[in-house]
């Protein structure tokens, strides 16, 4: 059942990279653009997830949380570039 | 059983994740925008791990902890870049819709 099931779970999380996407090229702002990369990684995340069930292979995982750190890294860094104009100050 | 049990995560998981990437294609401004990938933060990336947390401590027989630290990882963090990324917003005062509450 669920190796049936898996591939509908790939549409549905790669449909929802392509939305993110859109936005991503599309947002009239740049708060916008910032928060289209947030959920681009974060739609990333799961669909590495669901490889890693599909091959059933655990080596994934690392990768998983290296976007995820990496991810949240990338976002502060922006949010604070916008904030202030200045990263580290 | 069990088998139904995980396609029914990663379903919930992979629908939750359409539904925040709809959102934020579809809400009107910025800070609607900002409520639509939390859905895929929290639920969507949730439920899918917990599936594979599920399968892969029944498959190797050993508890899998891998996931259950990208999830805490998730969870501290996304409140935090929510929140940074809606005072850039504010401080950048960009465009809110009538309909937004609590609009300056």
């Amino acid at each position: 059942m669920l190796m049936t099931v898996l591939p509908f779970a790939f549409a549905l999380v790669s449909l929802a990279l392509l939305l993110s996407f859109v936005r991503l090229v599309k947002g009239p702002d740049v708060p916008d653009r910032i928060l289209a990369l947030d959920t681009l990684y974060i739609n990333a995340i799961a669909l590495l997830i669901l490889l890693g069930l599909y091959l059933g292979s655990s080596l994934y995982f690392e990768a998983a949380l290296l976007i995820a750190v990496m991810g949240f890294v990338g976002t502060v860094a922006l949010s604070k570039y916008l904030l202030r104009g200045d990263i580290m100050e | 059983m069990l088998d139904y049990i995980l396609a029914a995560l990663v379903l919930i998981g992979a629908v939750f994740t359409l539904v925040g990437s709809i959102g934020l294609l579809k809400l009107p401004d910025f800070f609607m925008r900002l409520h639509g990938p939390t859905k895929a933060t929290t639920l969507g990336v949730g439920a899918i791990l917990v599936a594979s947390a599920l399968y892969f401590s029944l498959a190797t027989e050993q508890i899998s902890t891998h996931e259950i630290l990208v999830t805490l990882f998730l969870f501290i963090t996304a409140p935090v870049s929510a929140h940074l990324m809606a005072k850039a917003a504010l401080h950048l005062k960009i465009k809110q819709v009538e309909r937004t509450q609590n609009k300056r």
